[in-house]
């Protein structure tokens, strides 16, 4: 299964960035074959409509479960259709290898 | 006296007094006995109506073209969330899905033009009402009102100052803040009044208002409401600047009992219905008959 991480960062020691639309990076991790990758997110200044903008990216690459810190209220619906679950992690210090070895147990 | 003149009523801070100063005008010029429009394009809350009786003239619903999108016609080409400036086309070409976040969309039609498949076709939705109001002969008001849920009321502001024409005076009472809805009804305006209060946020939100209006190259001047309070860094800001200070209104007890009954303050409060007259007059002679510059 593969789940997308919000970044501040492109490195593991990176935070857990707290927004989702509007993150640094998109960590997608693959818990089967235990890779991962950083994507840029292009939509960090998008004038509006940066969640659903981010969603259409992260479900492009198959993601079943997200984490980030807070998503926005048009993200939700979406996220619900494509089932593809949210999971609210509220913890700013959270290092992105930390998220990662947590998933892997 | 005739004079055609369009004088939006501003500020950046909510609640120093826009709507007090907007209906009180609207009543001194109805007692002049001009031609006069007040636009409450406050449309998140219009509220001009609390101060004055009126007769609904006409109302208008304000629509926007939403994409309808036929997801068995569509061949997930990607051109038109391509050509979407607002991100409100959702599209997973891979497991064909596609939506419309009908919140994002601006009803611009992009979408419509890109479409070689035939698969969007367009549906109305309300944004809000336009009601006329007639008040007297020579006075009316129109509302602009958006229904909740809607993301933005700039679309109902610009539609309730089409309504409001060229005719006469027109006084907009502009909604708080200076990001779209504000700069809306400020951008037809000939003269802007800011209306502030001597307190450290009153001062810096006037920072952001006149900044914004000197971008537009706009005129304008500043009446302090509750005068008295708080300290002293607007008249200093006001001077350094050159601004020209229109008027005071005290803090004062009356003022703000009469106003939450929804009275008109000038009624009954001689000495201030004389500032404002005073302040009228000169706006008046120096900024009206012009045409305005959209």
């Amino acid at each position: 299964m593969k789940v997308a991480i919000t970044s501040t960062g492109n490195t593991l020691e990176s935070n857990l960035d707290q927004r989702f639309g509007r993150c640094a990076y998109f960590v997608v991790y693959d818990t089967d074959t235990k890779a991962f990758e950083f994507i840029p997110n292009p939509n960090i200044d998008a004038e509006q409509g940066a969640g659903p903008a981010s969603v259409n990216l992260v479900a492009s690459r198959d993601v079943q479960k997200i984490i980030s810190g807070e998503f926005g209220m048009k993200v939700k619906p979406i996220l619900d259709s494509l089932k593809i679950q949210m999971v609210v992690l509220k913890d700013p210090e959270k290092q992105i290898k930390d998220i990662i070895e947590m998933l892997k147990h | 006296m005739t004079g055609n003149i369009k004088i939006a009523i501003a500020s950046g801070k909510g609640g120093t007094g826009k709507t007090l100063v907007s209906t009180n005008l609207f009543y001194l010029l109805q007692q002049q006995g001009y031609v006069v429009t007040l636009v409450d394009c406050d449309a998140e809350e219009p509220n001009a109506m609390v101060f004055f009786d009126g007769k609904v003239e006409k109302t208008n619903d304000i629509k926007q073209k939403i994409p309808v999108i036929d997801a068995s016609k569509c061949t997930f080409c990607g051109k038109c969330h391509e050509y979407c400036n607002y991100n409100a086309i959702f599209l997973l070409p891979e497991s064909e899905i596609i939506s419309v976040i009908e919140d994002l969309c601006h009803g611009c039609g992009a979408c419509s033009v890109a479409c070689n498949a035939g698969a969007i076709s367009e549906k109305d939705v309300s944004l809000g009402i336009v009601t006329s109001f007639r008040v007297s002969e020579k006075s009316k008001i129109i509302e602009a009102r958006m229904k909740v849920g809607v993301y933005s009321p700039v679309s109902i502001i610009k539609e309730a100052n089409k309504e409001a024409g060229n005719h006469g005076i027109i006084i907009m009472d502009s909604p708080p803040g200076t990001s779209c809805p504000f700069i809306q009804t400020v951008s037809t305006a000939d003269y802007v009044i800011l209306v502030t209060e001597p307190t450290p946020f009153g001062l810096s939100d006037l920072k952001q208002s006149v900044n914004t209006l000197k971008t537009m190259s706009k005129s304008y001047g500043v009446i302090i409401n509750r005068a008295g309070l708080g300290d002293k860094a607007i008249y200093s800001y006001l001077q350094q600047e050159s601004i020209p200070l229109l008027l005071e209104i005290p803090f004062d007890k009356t003022i703000a009992s009469a106003y939450s009954r929804g009275k008109i303050v000038l009624e009954h409060n001689p000495q201030l219905l004389q500032s404002f007259a005073t302040m009228l007059t000169a706006i008046l002679e120096k900024y009206g008959n012009r045409h305005n510059q959209r």
